[in-house]
């Protein structure tokens, strides 16, 4: 076990695309972190380089008091799972599971003992003499697992291990990832493109966008103060709403004036006409069981993006129908329009001046 | 639904009696007695006699150029892949400066006509005292083989999942290992199509082999067939005769080598 530190870390290709700039992020021994954020964005480029299958350009890795910045992956002592798997084809299980240990000289009957103990964890015993071409999804995700905790590395990186495994089989194994870290007690770097995987996984959670971190955060603070606009409209679903800041202009920093309001369709409550702070036509309502993701047009807005609120399941709503809505004050966002960076808000605290 | 099936069936059976037949007729002339060749040729051999072949092996010594040629064939066959391979992958996978152009020579340099090498080349030969040696003969194939060797490698080596080795070398295998443990065992049917294009070109090569040998105990198969005189006539059945053994072996080799080119496809699947 160890912990991972990027100091500066900055990948630039020789084509002169720049795929991360100076990240510096600090992951505890035995945290699970996940790395999160739209595709190209740099997750999986800062993971390639924790495992060393990347060079920096600039800045240093360190993996517990080792600067490793320049060791190829085999020396440093960390574990892959690939998003497409990477398992040997021409080997059995038991062969994929050895062989992390085969090249780092372990002994075989060590080696045995381990495959062993491994195959028992992920229920594979029975698959031991397969190849991969014979196992189903499920089972190579297993062994691609299988294959990084033989090894029991110090930092095991997963480059999104759920992606290809059915919606059903995603949550599961998730699940099964959380006990795993809780079981092991190691350090984990995770990347995944799915906002929710990383909510419910990661201790904190590091959002990046265009090769630049965003935010580095707990889940919940993750949700409850996005820095950003962006990291706002990226975590949560169904997604943020945001609004021109002059429509709530009694509450608003500064008015209203070059802010936007940002609010989750948790935060708003459906009235009858007239009685919440604006009027909407109701455009779709969407059953999702529990709950009713309706889609409304603001009356002062007729032209702009619909804005979702969930609402409970009674009493029903009916499309085209006139409502109104309610802001729940304690829980709107406030943005600089000009660079999406959050503004205090108001109600919570005094007024500090927009573009400060 | 006939009429649109019996087509393909009609187009193969012309390409392969066109590419069967001289060779199937070969055969039949090298079991037809000398004296019916001319006279009574026939489809299908009334007289069977092994004459021909029995001349080839004894009269004529023709083990010795089946071993000269199984030699250099096989010597160039095993530098070409050994070395091929890890050029290939060398150029397949790492980014190094000048990638394009070596390529690029790489393939200019197999483009060469052998004729307008072949008098600087036994120059050279000449001076290295490499003249009617099997050195002398597996030098200039490496040459022209190992372009050859070299790009149809790449192509085999960029079909890999680079995941795979980077799997490998997480795992702790350092490149050279990663090459040897998941690369190579992966490439199997294309190193073996390759190794049976490079032995095929060697064993059948003339120009040089003729160029740079000068007596029969270095003469390969093509060339001891090419000289093969009689006294007063072109000894035509053992000719043939010849030709059939010079050819069963690449034939053998093509048809082992297939079958484990067919499996090694079907189990190297990465995703299913």
């Amino acid at each position: 076990m160890a912990s991972v530190r990027l100091e500066g870390v900055a990948k630039t290709y020789p084509n002169g695309h720049v795929a991360a700039q100076g990240l510096d992020l600090e992951i505890a021994d035995g945290e699970f972190m996940v790395l999160v954020g739209p595709s190209g964005c740099g997750k999986s480029t800062a993971l390639r380089m924790i495992a060393g299958l990347e060079t920096p350009t600039a800045g240093r890795i360190r993996i517990g008091d080792q600067d490793v910045t320049a060791l190829p992956p085999q020396e440093r002592d960390i574990a892959m799972v690939f998003q497409t798997y990477a398992l040997y084809p021409h080997m059995t299980v038991k062969e994929n599971l050895a062989f992390g240990l085969r090249m780092r000289g372990a002994a075989p009957d060590a080696i045995a003992q381990r495959v062993e103990e491994a195959a028992r964890a992920l229920g594979l015993e029975q698959v031991l003499s397969r190849r991969p071409a014979q196992l189903s999804g499920g089972q190579r995700q297993r062994v691609a697992l299988g294959r990084a905790i033989v090894r029991e590395p110090k930092v095991f990186l997963f480059d999104e291990p759920l992606s290809n495994l059915d919606a059903k089989l995603r949550v599961e194994t998730r699940a099964e990832l959380a006990r795993l870290h809780r079981r092991l007690g190691a350090t984990v770097v995770y990347v995944t493109h799915d906002q929710e995987e990383a909510m419910t996984l990661g201790w904190r959670v590091a959002v990046m966008r265009d090769g630049l971190l965003q935010q580095v955060s707990p889940p919940m603070e993750l949700y409850r103060k996005p820095v950003n606009q962006f990291v706002a409209g990226f975590v949560g679903s169904p997604e943020m709403n945001f609004l021109p800041g002059g429509l709530l202009g009694d509450v608003a920093p500064g008015r209203g004036g070059g802010v936007t309001l940002g609010v989750r369709p948790h935060d708003v409550r459906i009235v009858s006409a007239g009685s919440g702070d604006l009027d909407a036509l109701v455009d779709v309502v969407e059953p999702r069981g529990s709950e009713l993701l309706v889609y409304l047009k603001l009356a002062v807005l007729p032209h702009g993006a619909p804005l979702r609120v969930v609402a409970p399941p009674e009493p029903a709503i009916e499309e085209e129908q006139m409502v109104g809505i309610v802001f729940d004050r304690a829980r709107l966002h406030w943005f600089r329009t000009e660079d999406g960076q959050r503004v205090a808000s108001p109600s919570v605290r005094p007024i500090s001046a927009p573009g400060k | 639904m006939s009429a649109r099936r019996w087509w393909p069936f009609l187009a193969l059976a012309l390409l392969v009696g066109a590419s069967a037949f001289p060779f199937y007729w070969a055969i039949v002339a090298s079991l037809t007695p000398e004296a019916r060749l001319f006279q009574d040729p026939s489809l299908f051999p009334t007289h069977i006699v092994t004459d021909h072949y029995r001349a080839l092996f004894t009269e004529r010594n023709f083990w010795l150029p089946v071993r000269n040629s199984l030699i250099v064939a096989g010597t160039t066959t095993a530098f070409c892949v050994s070395i091929g391979a890890l050029c290939a992958y060398a150029l397949a996978r790492l980014e190094f400066r000048g990638k394009a152009a070596l390529l690029g020579f790489v393939l200019a340099v197999g483009m060469f006509p052998q004729i307008s090498v072949v008098s600087p080349l036994y120059l050279l030969l000449r001076e290295l005292g490499l003249i009617n040696t099997f050195p002398g003969l597996v030098l200039p194939y490496l040459t022209f083989a190992m372009p050859l060797t070299v790009w149809l490698l790449v192509g085999f080596f960029r079909q890999l999942p680079a995941e795979l080795e980077e799997a490998a070398m997480v795992d702790g295998a350092g490149r050279l290992r990663a090459f040897w443990e998941v690369i190579v065992p992966l490439a199997v049917p294309g190193i073996a199509t390759t190794a049976i294009l490079t032995f095929v070109y060697s064993w059948n090569e003339f120009l040089f082999a003729l160029s740079f040998t000068l007596g029969p105990e270095r003469q390969t198969v093509p060339v001891a067939v090419a000289l093969f005189r009689g006294q007063y006539q072109v000894p035509w059945g053992q000719i043939l005769a010849a030709a059939v053994v010079a050819t069963a072996p690449v034939t053998l080799l093509v048809l082992a080598f297939q079958r484990r080119i067919v499996q090694g496809l079907t189990a190297g699947a990465v995703k299913g």
